[in-house]
């Protein structure tokens, strides 16, 4: 069974001859709807974006729409102010910057429709430090923008003026949480900001009204003006609309960034379909779904999901591991989540340990420190892991991994203490006899031994 | 001077009914939970959040569970039987310090969730913390010991490695800085931005590295950098002059003012075995808040001086010689005898307390001694607390009649010269050759008499030099800059044989004139009252902790005066 793609964000990249100039740009129909979406008028398109249940495509999955609605141009007196973060550094995540270095226009003609539903005269574009050619890119986009007259002063004689600013990140994982991207982009140390009082649409840049959103979302609302939000919201599920950029990584045969409708697909097709299956005769063993903060999904497992029968009640139904669609509140139902798109793959060579060691390695580098049961906590939890991967492992360090873990989820200022904290819950939650037996060879000779799973 | 006073409500009268802890009561609407509790005879613990800083909500160590009211289909609040609303309890912890109030809240500040969370908090500050408690001089006043006998385990569950981050960091003039001790809480440097406005201080490194630093190539040593050392929740930041000299358990703790300038911070002094070991500001919201500037907070250990005068000394042929108060007061009274009051001069510091100057005024006017002003001293004041006048009681000597301002002062020296002046008394230990009068016209006069703390350039000139007690070793009141009557206790006694002037005074006086109804401070008060009208009904215990407003904030005005 093959299974085609909807490229719809993707449309034009890598396709042969496509370059990201704005004149090839253009020649793919290019700013066409920005001159559709400067005759609509911004509440037209708010509204279209509300009809499309268009839900964020950065990792928290909450709905574009009501978060434009915090905020009502005709009433604010302050600037509003719109955001794009194009900071992407989720573990295995890797769709922004394929439309930042091959179809940067895009994300500007959704960037500039965006502001102008929102009133806004002045938006930044926030892009991890670490994307170099990215920001070359994204400035020279930018330059032939405005020589277009798509942007700056009276945007193709709509009267509408916007400036984006390119800004480069401060190179740490953090400047991707919303209110820590603001901070860094006043000029200070990306500490996120505590919520309540900071909420983004009420004190934001410089304690003005600020929408944030990711890349894809912002490109999403350029094909939510093109075909309407309606006839968006036919593609992919009910609640769970439009394409999702899939980002898979690790043991399987063909890894790579895919577009296909929200729950077209599921992860077994995504895998052994799409991405080729398992390298080297291997088995999957364990699969996380949405980027590293993801909880991860074991093997064989069988998932209680709501869903609506054919009488429309909601029911629970059994879904296997393989069979579990690639959409939010699928993921969600599995009690992980679909997140930023980054799905990792991990056949039954992988020591679980050692994965959530180099997983607890990066949260551990990057926790801001800024509260204390992330500072604390996370570096805490990465010792530990390390210890048990370096065979030092205690017979009680699983339970005081544990421990730590729940001392550190939903205490901290930001999610950050959640995605750190996740990974280890459900690791050691899936997987607990395999640590347990690490610890308990302890020693060398213990390093490279795995548990068999059977599915 | 405070931008944020979280601990005072806008309106004491604009209550809302919130639940704390299974009792409905009612608080100040926009309050914080953390005050709130406070209010409700709670303690919600805290080492970042501050009443008098921004809120940052990063220690954590404030998690309360919070409720809402559980809402009806018609947006109305479900009423349980006893009429309150029915809570609906959220299953995240909330933090006190940036959750204000709302009608119907519901605030539990030790259930299960929220010991747990408190344990979690004191658990992870320590892991990384050195422990070194044996050695730290924050111990017996740390909240970190505090809270870990409050909330904490008694042991770690820690075996790894701890952070290892630079320790006694020079981190400016007045303070060193552990950054392994440090709990990042940020107070320092919101204190330094927000309230001194010096933004030097900082984090650097990520996670459980971050560092607390000096912005490079800058030193940390504002004005006020060491309320930093009050404020810091932990054996941090330490002052170099206070660090490993006494355990703060030691100390005996009095109520005072700060006298080195004419603002009168409140301060509290800390002293051992007679020995003042340090003075850090006392809270008075209508004078100095929680902060005192360093200048005047270490400003005390001339007490300790190799200058201080413990006995009264006598001059005999062309020296002085240590002798007995008797003699003192006797040789002192005969010489003042011998010169006609016209031709008397009397220096009143306004170092000196109103119960000491009154006294003083009420001798003066039985000698018939008109000449009399106090030496005035320029400071260097700010925009913020320090006051140019760097006497601390310049008001209250004007109120009592004894000053000019140093008007009639800075005729002396002529007069003395002339022969018009042919008696000097000193009162307050003013050295007068400093102010101007020269040495040699000192040595023409007939009688000079010296009394104060500390020997100087004038009292080694003296015929008769009567030691007397500091400011932190008397009771009394002083009048600051912005008129407001306030009053110290005696911390420690005066070394040697020194003593409070209002009782050389007052022996003097018995000595000279006979006159004296003045046995107590009560007395004194008594009379003050009725021959000032500013300090009419008042009384020692009416002036309260925190001091009586008598007179309009003419402070501005006068310290130009005292300037000009």
């Amino acid at each position: 069974m093959a299974f085609t793609e909807h490229r719809l964000i993707f449309k034009h990249i890598d396709a042969p001859g496509y370059t990201r100039d704005i004149t090839c740009y253009q020649k793919h129909g290019g700013y066409e709807m920005l001159k559709k979406g400067l005759t609509m008028g911004g509440p037209a398109i708010r509204e279209e974006v509300k009809k499309s249940q268009l839900r964020g495509r950065g990792g928290a999955g909450f709905p574009t729409g009501t978060k434009w609605s915090f905020i009502d141009p005709t009433k604010v007196t302050k600037p509003i102010y719109l955001i794009c973060n194009a900071d992407e550094s989720e573990p295995g995540t890797f769709k922004d910057r394929q439309i930042i270095y091959k179809d940067p226009h895009q994300l500007i003609e959704g960037m500039i429709l965006s502001c102008f539903a929102n009133g806004v005269k002045l938006a930044y574009l926030y892009i991890r430090c670490e994307f170099t050619e990215g920001w070359k890119i994204l400035e020279n986009a930018i330059e032939e923008a405005k020589a277009a007259g798509f942007l700056g002063k009276n945007i193709l004689k709509s009267g509408y003026d916007l400036e984006i600013y390119v800004h480069r990140g401060a190179g740490a994982y953090i400047c991707g949480e919303e209110t820590g991207l603001i901070e860094s982009l006043e000029g200070k140390r990306a500490y996120p900001r505590i919520k309540p009082p900071y909420f983004p649409a009420v004190l934001g840049l410089y304690m003005c009204p600020t929408i944030v959103n990711n890349v894809e979302t912002l490109c999403n609302v350029k094909h939510i003006v093109e075909m309407g939000g309606d006839a968006y919201a036919k593609i992919g599920r009910p609640n769970n609309t439009g394409t999702r950029l899939l980002c898979v990584s690790g043991d399987v045969v063909k890894p790579g960034y895919y577009e296909f409708p929200c729950g077209a697909i599921t992860l077994g097709q995504l895998i052994y379909n799409v991405c080729g299956g398992i390298p080297n005769g291997r088995r999957l063993k364990a699969v996380i779904p949405g980027g590293s903060s993801a909880k991860v999904l074991r093997a064989g497992e069988v998932y209680k999901i709501k869903e609506k029968d054919s009488q429309g009640n909601m029911v629970d139904r059994d879904v296997k591991l393989d069979d579990l669609r690639m959409d939010f509140d699928s993921l969600a139902g599995a009690g992980s989540m679909a997140g930023s798109g980054g799905v990792i793959v991990m056949d039954d060579s992988r020591d679980m340990a050692e994965c959530l060691a180099n997983i607890s390695t990066f949260y551990a580098h990057e926790s801001c420190g800024q509260c204390t049961p992330c500072r604390e906590g996370v570096l805490w939890l990465k010792k530990i892991l390390s210890r048990i991967a370096d065979g030092q492992g205690r017979d009680n360090d699983p339970d005081l991994l544990k421990d730590v873990a729940d001392r550190i989820a939903g205490r901290t200022i930001c999610a950050f203490g959640e995605a750190a904290a996740w990974p280890v819950q459900s690791f050691l939650g899936k997987f607990k006899e395999e640590f347990q037996i690490r610890i308990r060879r302890n020693g060398a000779a213990a390093k490279r031994d795995t548990v068999s799973l059977t599915h | 001077m405070n931008p944020w006073n979280h601990d005072v409500a806008k309106d004491e009268k604009d209550l809302i009914d919130v639940q704390v802890d299974g009792v409905w009561m009612q608080m100040p609407r926009g309050l914080n939970v953390v005050e709130v509790a406070h209010r409700s005879k709670k303690f919600i613990p805290h080492y970042c959040y501050h009443p008098k800083l921004s809120v940052v909500g990063n220690c954590r160590m404030c998690l309360f569970e919070m409720g809402t009211p559980k809402m009806g289909p018609d947006r109305k609040p479900i009423l349980g039987p006893d009429g309150k609303p029915e809570i609906a309890w959220m299953p995240r912890p909330q933090i006190g310090c940036a959750t204000g109030i709302t009608p119907g809240m519901g605030i539990r500040t030790d259930s299960a969730l929220v010991k747990d969370c408190r344990n979690g908090v004191m658990e992870f500050l320590l892991i990384n913390h050195p422990l070194d408690c044996t050695i730290c001089d924050q111990a017996g006043e740390c909240k970190l010991q505090e809270f870990s006998v409050e909330y904490g385990t008694g042991e770690s569950r820690f075996v790894e490695q701890k952070v290892r981050k630079p320790k006694n960091v020079d981190l400016g003039e007045r303070i060193v800085l552990d950054d392994e001790r440090c709990i990042l809480c940020s107070r320092c440097i919101r204190f330094s931005s927000e309230v001194v406005k010096d933004d030097v201080l900082g984090f650097v490194n990520r996670g459980s590295h971050s560092t607390l630093t000096a912005y490079p190539g800058k030193r940390f040593d504002n004005a006020y950098s060491l309320n930093t050392v009050d404020l810091c929740p932990v054996g941090a930041l330490t002052s170099k002059d206070f660090r490993f000299q006494m355990r703060v358990w030691f100390l005996k703790e009095t109520k005072g003012l700060c006298t080195s300038c004419g603002t009168g911070c409140n301060i509290t002094l800390g002293s051992r075995e007679g020995k003042v070991h340090r003075l850090t500001p006392r809270e008075n919201e209508s004078v100095n808040s929680q902060w005192m500037c360093d200048y005047g907070r270490l400003n005390f250990h001339y007490l300790d001086s190799k200058d201080r005068l413990h006995r009264p000394l006598l001059r005999a042929a062309g020296e002085q010689f240590p002798g007995t108060w008797g003699d003192a007061i006797q040789r002192s009274a005969e010489a003042l005898k011998k010169v006609n009051p016209e031709e008397l001069a009397v220096v009143a510091s306004a170092r000196l307390t109103n119960e000491e100057l009154f006294v003083l005024s009420r001798f003066l006017r039985e000698l018939g001694v008109t000449r009399v002003d106090m030496v005035p001293h320029q400071g260097q004041g700010d925009s913020f607390l320090r006051s140019g006048d760097a006497n601390p009681n310049s008001r209250g000597a004007e109120l009592l009649g004894l000053s000019s301002g140093g008007r009639k002062f800075g005729t002396w020296g002529a007069e003395i010269a002339s022969g018009k002046i042919r008696g000097l008394l000193i009162f307050g230990g003013e050295d007068v050759v400093a102010a101007g009068i020269p040495a040699s016209a000192l040595q023409s006069l007939d009688v000079l008499l010296f009394s104060g703390i500390l020997a100087n350039g004038t009292s080694r000139l003296a015929h008769v030099v009567l030691p007397a007690a500091a400011t932190a070793e008397k009771t009394g009141s002083m009048v600051n800059v912005h008129g407001r009557l306030q009053r110290m206790t005696r911390a420690v006694p005066a070394p040697g044989e020194a003593r409070e002037d209002w009782t050389i005074i007052r022996d003097l006086r018995e000595a000279c004139t006979g006159g004296n109804s003045l046995h107590s401070v009560e007395d004194v008060w008594k009379a003050m009252g009725a021959e000032v009208t500013q300090f009419a009904g008042l009384s020692w215990a009416k002036i309260g902790d925190l001091g009586v407003q008598i007179e309009n904030d003419l402070g501005a005005i006068h310290e130009k005066s005292v300037k000009a």
